[in-house]
């Protein structure tokens, strides 16, 4: 039995969360996905590594199209990606994302960074929205900076923030692009607990990130990304501890001496 | 914090105090700047003198030799004798008190020219109450439609009671105000929309919006209203005539259009790539991400050259006096025409030239608060 069975059996039954097949992406020459396939489950909480460059970005930007893959199928939540305009909409309202850069939109205040999308694309009253917002700020510990711009917060604030901005849209699944990167080392520590109680609440999560002890507690399978290629997958102790590829073993070693 | 202290730092912070009053000012700016060597006190000590012999030559000509009114025939001729033997001395300002009502008003007739008065007014009223951010709620947009259809009634008249006026009499400063007003209010959006078009991923729209930028770039506003004045009436269909003014109007919003949307797309270009991708992850569509989100930051990062290009703009509204239209420094140099008032230019250009400068002072001193105010959220 292969890993990726033994995985595919230990998670939650249902219909896939996101499946990806055949997928091809070119940066003009350069091929930056290669055959990718991938089938998360609802509730599945997947964690992508990988050496710089190989392709994890894109991987999950594809999934709510932020970037174009060209060839192959993606499926979100039972839709399938395409160019109608409509359907794209409705994916990515229940897609959430949170970048490296936190990307808050720094003319608005937190509360108004949270509750934007809720008001234009949900159509949620003022107040509903508002009471939401002050809910998700509160899971992630700042209720308090609410009416405070981006710019006045630190780092893994801002991050929280991204998080509580991406969740107001009951979104039922969350993309993070390597989320804890930019910050400092001490708030390294803020933004995965948030992570870890959002896992904990049953969220169907993919995650970049090179956090292994995150991955660790976290995750029930990591993909193991290269050149384009999903090399490796599995459940994390298991990958971890018994590497089957170079490149896996290399890389492994690359960001245990890292740390 | 505890073995800081037992390593002999003092328990007590110290306190903040002023920096010592030499260091910081205005004296010590002085002797930084003004008088650091016996060079630069030379240069500066002649700078004041030159200065104050300016300004003493200035009021002297202006106010205190001056001459504020000349006897006027029962003609309605005036003497300008006296003003005349001081020419060079002090100035005439008689011009002005006997002119003024011709410069602001052109040839409307004069009887009814509290009309253009309460034009301008009412175009004044309509700038301050648009400039106060208390008022920035879509109401607005009819409070302008309300006032510019004023505007026009009082300006034509032919109903109400009032008499007609065709356009060829309309004249000074109301049509100054019109021609930067309208033209504003119509480049500005014109302007966000080409600068958008620009980046738009459809090739069709991307073209149209690069030729019209480039083709009005390329000419001169002159030769666009001569234009719009002379070969466009040949393509009309007989019978059908434009309007002189709206035609010249028409000519002045393609053209501040153009350079208002390069303005704008820097705007969009300065904006980073995640602030697109953080709304579109949201599921914002086009117009909720750049309404919401690129237009409002990315014009807040424009406000100084947009509002220099506003004022440019303001300015080269004059430019309509080639074709014939009888604009604020237009009605000035006709004043000047009569025989009697021939050589009095100084005081007329001084008096335009002030009347510019207050609106355009007022356009940059507004948007410097605004600057202020809008980039608040990028301090910390
Ligand atoms: N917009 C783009 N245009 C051209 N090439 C790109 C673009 N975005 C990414 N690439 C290239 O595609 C490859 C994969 O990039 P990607 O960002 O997915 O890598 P990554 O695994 O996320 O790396 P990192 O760990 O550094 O974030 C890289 O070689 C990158 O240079
Ligand atoms: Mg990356």
């Amino acid at each position: 039995m292969s890993a990726a069975e033994t995985v595919a059996s230990s998670v939650r039954k249902g219909v896939p969360a996101i499946t990806l097949a055949g997928v091809n992406k070119w940066f003009g020459a350069l091929h930056v996905l290669r055959d990718v396939n991938l089938e998360v489950a609802m509730g599945e909480r997947v964690v992508v590594c990988g050496p710089s460059g190989s392709g994890k970005s894109t991987l999950i930007r594809c999934i709510n199209r932020l970037e174009e893959h060209q060839e192959g199928q993606i499926i979100v939540d039972g839709k399938e990606l395409s160019n109608d305009i409509r359907s794209l909409d409705a994916i990515r309202r229940e897609v959430g994302m949170v970048f490296q850069s936190f990307n808050l939109f720094p003319h608005l205040t937190i509360l108004e960074n949270c509750t934007l999308a809720p008001i234009w694309v949900r159509k949620m009253p003022k107040k509903e929205a508002e009471a939401l917002a002050m809910e998700y700020l509160e899971r992630v510990r700042i209720p308090e900076q609410a009416g405070k711009y981006p710019g006045q917060l630190s780092g893994g604030q801002q991050q929280r923030v991204a998080i509580a901005r991406a969740l107001c849209m009951k979104p039922k699944i969350m993309l993070f692009d390597e989320p804890t990167s930019a910050l400092d080392p001490e708030m390294i520590k803020e933004v995965l607990d948030t992570m870890v109680m959002l896992a904990e609440t049953g969220m169907t999560m993919i995650c970049v990130t090179h956090e292994m002890g995150f991955a660790r507690t976290v995750a029930d399978r990591v993909v193991f990304m290269d050149r384009g290629e999903i090399v490796e997958q599995g459940v994390p102790e298991e990958l971890f501890a018994n590497p089957r590829t170079d490149r896996l073993k290399t890389f492994l070693s690359q960001i245990l001496r890292g740390h | 914090m505890s073995d800081l202290a037992a390593g002999g730092t003092p328990a007590v912070p110290t306190v903040p105090r002023r920096a010592p009053i030499t260091m910081i000012g205005p004296v010590a700016w002085a002797r930084a700047n003004l008088f650091n060597n016996w060079w630069s006190s030379a240069i500066t000590l002649a700078m004041i003198y030159l200065l104050v012999k300016v300004a003493v030559s200035f009021v002297s000509w202006a106010f205190i030799n001056a001459i504020w009114v000349v006897p006027v025939s029962p003609a309605g001729v005036a003497n300008t004798e006296a003003c005349r033997a001081i020419a060079g001395v002090g100035a005439c300002w008689a011009v002005i008190t006997e002119k003024h009502r011709f410069i602001l008003f052109g040839t409307y007739p004069y009887e009814q020219h509290w009309r253009p008065a309460i034009v301008c007014l009412l175009f004044i009223g309509l700038y301050v109450v648009s400039a106060m951010r208390r008022f920035w709620r879509w109401e607005l947009a009819l409070v302008w439609i309300a006032v510019l259809t004023l505007i026009g009634v009082l300006m034509w008249g032919g109903i109400l009671g009032l008499s007609y006026v065709p356009q060829e009499r309309w004249g000074g400063l109301p049509i100054t105000l019109i021609l930067a007003t309208f033209g504003l209010a119509f480049a500005f959006p014109l302007a966000i929309l080409v600068a958008l078009g620009r980046r738009s991923k459809l090739p069709a729209i991307k073209a149209l919006c690069v030729l019209y930028v480039e083709l009005i770039r390329g000419v001169p506003l002159i030769s666009l209203l001569f234009m719009a004045s002379v070969m466009f009436p040949l393509f009309l269909p007989e019978g059908l005539n434009i309007d002189k003014l709206l035609r010249a109007q028409v000519a002045i919003i393609l053209f501040a259009g153009a350079y208002l949307a390069e303005v704008v797309r820097a705007g969009l270009q300065a904006l980073p790539r995640g602030q697109y991708e953080a709304a579109d992850a949201l599921g914002l569509s086009y117009w909720h991400k750049t309404g919401l989100i690129i237009l409002p930051q990315a014009l807040r990062l424009v406000i100084p050259p947009l509002v220099n290009t506003f004022i440019g703009f303001f300015k080269d509204t004059s430019l309509v006096l080639i074709i014939g239209i009888f604009d604020l420094l237009t009605a000035g140099k006709t004043a000047i025409i009569e025989p009697a008032w021939q050589g009095f230019g100084v005081e007329v250009y001084i008096t335009l030239g002030v009347i510019y400068f207050v609106f355009c002072f007022a356009m940059s001193k507004y948007s410097s608060g605004l600057e202020a105010e809008f980039n608040r959220h990028r301090r910390r």
